[in-house]
């Protein structure tokens, strides 16, 4: 098989998002990591296919030159569904925004990582309806002016990784939309998990929200504000990669290396693969200003997947039955011969 | 007493009772039985939304309708020849149903004081009450003669007390002169791996209902139904639910796609999902979704994956499903959309028969949105209608809408076992092999002919493309040029004018030409059947093929001087048709109260416009 470069994902189709939209960075990076994809899984390029609903993000499958659906608002992880479990040789690449997955779409969105279906779902959350030029979205903060919140919302909003692991979901990652090789290495991590994997990407939306996750994403705060996790390693972090995470016996606390008694042998290790939700959850919760956002992989185990349950209930039907065609169908149960 | 054995050459018979006394599989074994001796038959359930109403009371009374006969069962029949009511509330709501000569039979035990104040009698005697005195009454203590009968057989009261309606069967099968034979061995296959200390019981309870209705000599006569001249072959069962989910099977073997339903539950229309959730052995992948737009959006995606794709549901779902249907137009994908139709609007009444849907399935959706309708005619016709909705939902890519109705989802009738060698091949349009190196495959450029476009499924090699919601040019780019929204807009509605070419014409049964023609869509077939044949030498002519009509409509039509268009609902097609032929004298019949015509009605409004 010729080994396939991000060109070879790129449509001919001219990229219409606007100027410094984090919705670039995104696509570079899933450009550039479904090649390696396709080198670690031996995946042909036909075998993609990239669903999207509606909101600028759901752009995206136009810009990818492989099977593409830009279906309806809210819907995409309902058309991914029917088409992984219809094909489950196919592999479903998912764009959705924060209106579209959480908002309108948010019956299917948790519905799909409690089946588990094994589908990747990139959300892209900028925390605002930018397709229809600027209303508040289920993520937006608390309080967030915006056109249809002129005196502040009153409503608070979804942590989407909360609500990927309160639906038992076995992966979830977030980032940043500027950390192009970490979302390549999360997206890598997506295609190899076995599940549905859902990667919460903090996108900016220049025009209508410029600057939500400027507190994570600022060069000079990112390093203290943020914190990347990695399997098997410690969670460290800070400018000076001198600040870790401890767990008290009650809950997470961020410990300066060298002060109070705590040492580097103090820090948790990060295991994405414990089935145990528990911390998890808490390292998913974190936020300012008493901790660091997590970023990276938090969560990845395996588990049964819907699209391998209906495959293999069919082929195990199928060996048992007596059943092998419509006209033995027709013929099954109580029948009579009229002479 | 003289008792008299008289030939009858159709009985109808009712059961009524609880909604917990078994009605429904006492009816339904009563039928299985006579198909099995070959009558013609045919059966209505008509039962209440709640699982348990209200003990005792009229709005919790279930009945099943039996019409078995030697000839020309076209209908569950309009009153009946015997009412088995259970209890003084299934009296109450079924009394009115009953022919001038019916037999009326009641378990006496449930004629209490309590039970008749709780059906609401206000007298002792609810016979008078209801004026139904001079019917043949037979009052038997159904309850007490069913527990002395198992009075040995070790059951608890409440397990006896649950043999009671096979005392009923026994009895009623003695007034209609069938043989046990076939519900010994209904008893013997039920019960055999769970609960084989419930044949003998059940076995007992049948028999002594039968030898009770022999001995207690208030039988004046009973009747023998000579068995129906047939067709010879190899005769079942089956429901309209039933046939639609096994013609959808037939389309997937004979299309060689494997079957997705992505559905989720509701009344009438759960039977196709759960008919299809057993027949994994022939590669049916059902979807229990989380909501009706998942049902049908899963259902699309599996569409664009390449199966042959089905959601079924009834009429607020179809309602849920409509920007999705707007979609799979858009996208012209392959789709079959089941919508069994109930009492609408809203919830409405949701047990009972319609045909109100006609307009959403025609017109529900935003922008020009054209799409086939079919409509399926009588509970074993289901599986043509289905069968013809995905032929022609894959090759002219286009979602179609099936039209089934309450009545036909749940009545069964007699079938002759149709051989699949008989039915004609389904070719979709796929695109073979690869493009020339370079070229890029142009997913809506259409065949010159048929205006269809090419299916190119995810996994085939080269031939990547998107589709989606937005207006595109023939070769797959968005576009807003007004121009080419015009001609696509144009090329959707005349590819889908274009089916009517690839459809049966419409056939007239009876003259040629003439004053009045009969005009009937949907399950309402056999009703007007059997009132044209009372009326005697009316034409009628019955329409399967909904969107678009049969390419001869207007010639046939133009043969007569009025059109009578029959209808349960205020007048759908009516007006649809008067909306395609301006010059036609259309009149109309309509009725939407929850319920199938009476052939009586029907006959009046023939007579009426003769």
């Amino acid at each position: 098989m010729a080994t396939l470069s991000a060109k070879d994902f790129k449509s001919d189709q001219e990229v219409r998002w606007c100027p410094g939209c984090g919705d670039h960075a995104v696509l570079a990076a899933l450009q550039r990591a479904l090649p390696k994809v396709s080198t670690a899984l031996n995946y042909e390029k036909e075998r993609y296919v990239v669903v999207s609903g509606i909101g600028c993000s759901s752009r995206l499958p136009y810009y990818m030159d492989t099977y593409g659906f830009h279906s309806i608002h809210g819907r995409a992880t309902a058309i991914s569904t029917g088409i992984k479990v219809a094909n489950p040789w196919l592999t479903v690449w998912q764009a959705c925004g924060d209106g579209d997955a959480l908002a309108i779409g948010g019956n299917h969105f948790i519905h799909a990582i409690r089946r588990n279906i094994d589908i990747n779902v990139i959300l892209f959350n900028n925390q605002i309806y930018g397709l229809t030029k600027g209303q508040y979205s289920p993520t937006s903060k608390l309080g967030a002016i915006t056109k249809t919140s002129p005196y502040g919302t009153v409503e608070h909003p979804f942590n989407p990784g909360m609500l990927v692991l309160g639906s038992h979901g076995t992966f979830f990652a977030r980032s940043l939309d500027v950390e192009l090789a970490l979302n390549e290495e999360i997206m890598t991590a997506a295609a190899l998990h076995d599940g549905c994997s859902v990667m919460e990407m903090l996108t900016n939306c220049v025009i209508f929200n410029d600057g939500a996750h400027k507190a994570l994403s600022a060069p000079d705060v990112k390093a203290d504000h943020t914190i990347v996790l990695r399997h098997g390693e410690k969670m460290i972090f800070g400018k000076d990669r001198d600040k870790g995470l401890i767990y008290d016996g009650r809950k997470l606390r961020v410990v300066k290396i060298g002060e109070g008694g705590f040492t580097e042998e103090d820090i948790l290790v990060h295991d994405a693969h414990n089935d145990n939700i528990g911390l998890h959850r808490a390292l998913a919760e974190m936020k300012g200003p008493d901790f660091p956002v997590a970023l990276g992989v938090i969560r990845d185990v395996r588990d049964i997947t819907y699209d391998d349950g209906v495959r293999d209930q069919v082929k195990d039907v199928m060996a048992k039955s007596t059943i092998h065609s419509v006209d033995d169908l027709l013929r099954s149960g109580t029948t009579w011969e009229v002479k | 007493m003289t008792h008299k054995v008289l030939d009858a050459r159709d009985v109808v018979i009712r059961f009524a009772g609880d909604s917990g006394d078994g009605m429904q599989l006492t009816g339904s074994l009563f039928a299985d039985m006579s198909a099995v001796y070959g009558n013609e038959l045919s059966t209505f359930p008509d039962y209440p939304a709640e699982i348990r109403a209200p003990h005792g009371t009229v709005s919790g009374v279930s009945g099943f309708q039996v019409h078995i006969g030697s000839a020309d069962v076209n209908t569950p029949g309009d009153y009946c020849d015997l009412l088995v009511a259970m209890n003084p509330a299934a009296l109450k709501a079924n009394a009115k149903w009953c022919k001038p000569t019916a037999m009326i039979l009641v378990d006496d035990d449930s004629f209490d004081e309590p039970g008749l104040r709780k059906a609401g009698f206000t007298t002792d005697n609810p016979f008078v009450e209801l004026g139904v005195e001079d019917r043949t009454l037979l009052v038997a203590p159904i309850t007490t003669l069913t527990l002395e009968s198992l009075a040995e057989s070790g059951l608890d009261k409440k397990a006896a007390l649950k043999c009671k309606n096979m005392f009923t069967l026994g009895m009623a099968c003695y007034i209609y002169d069938r043989p046990l034979d076939y519900i010994f061995g209904y008893l013997e296959r039920k019960f055999a791996k769970k609960h084989p200390e419930m044949i003998a019981p059940n076995r007992k309870v049948l028999q002594d209902g039968f030898n009770y209705a022999a001995n207690v000599q208030a039988i004046p006569n009973t009747y023998h139904i000579e068995p129906a001249k047939l067709p010879k072959g190899l005769y079942r069962n089956i429901t309209g639910n039933q046939a639609t989910a096994w013609g959808l099977l037939a389309a997937s073997e004979k299309s060689g796609l494997p079957l997705f339903c992505g559905s989720y539950p509701i009344t009438p229309a759960t039977g196709i999902l759960e008919e299809l959730a057993i027949h994994k052995s022939l590669g049916a992948k059902t979807l229990q979704a989380e909501d009706e737009i998942a049902g049908i959006c899963t259902a699309i995606g599996a569409s664009f994956a390449g199966n042959l794709a089905v959601t079924s549901t009834s009429g607020p779902g179809l309602s849920l499903k409509s920007e999705a249907l707007g979609l799979a137009v858009m996208t012209e994908l392959p789709l079959v959309v089941v919508d069994v139709q109930r009492a609408g609007p809203s919830t409405g009444i949701p047990t009972k028969t319609e045909q109100t849907d006609l307009d959403q399935a025609l017109y529900g959706r935003n922008g020009e949105c054209p799409m086939p309708v079919i409509a399926a005619h009588s509970p074993s016709h289901c599986f043509d209608a289905a069968f013809m909705a995905a032929k022609i939902a894959l090759e002219h890519m286009t979602p179609v809408i099936l039209l089934s109705e309450g009545f036909l989802s749940g009545g069964s009738e007699p079938w002759l076992i149709p051989s699949m060698a008989d039915y004609p091949a389904i070719n979709p349009p796929f695109v073979k092999g690869t493009l020339p190196e370079g070229e890029k495959f142009k997913p809506f450029e259409r065949d010159p002919e048929t205006l269809v476009r090419r299916w190119a499924v995810p996994g085939q090699k080269g031939l990547e493309h998107r589709i989606g919601g937005l207006e595109k040019t023939h070769s797959g780019s968005i576009s807003s040029d007004p121009a080419n929204h015009q001609l696509m807009v144009d090329e959707r509605r005349a590819k889908v004018d274009k089916i009517a070419s690839f459809i049966p014409p419409l056939k007239v049964e009876g003259p040629a030409e003439g004053d009045l023609l009969v005009v009937g869509w949907g399950g309402t077939y056999g009703h007007i059947l059997s009132a044209v044949h009372e009326v005697g030498d009316v034409p009628f002519a019955h329409f399967d093929f909904i969107c678009p009509l049969p390419a001869n409509t207007a010639e046939v039509f133009s043969h007569y001087r009025k059109i009578l268009v029959c209808e349960l609902n205020s007048g759908q097609f009516a007006s649809y048709l008067r909306g395609l032929m301006p010059g036609v004298n259309i009149v109309k019949f309509n009725k939407v109260q929850g319920q199938p015509f009476l052939v009586k009605e029907l006959v009046d409004a023939i007579n009426r416009e003769k």
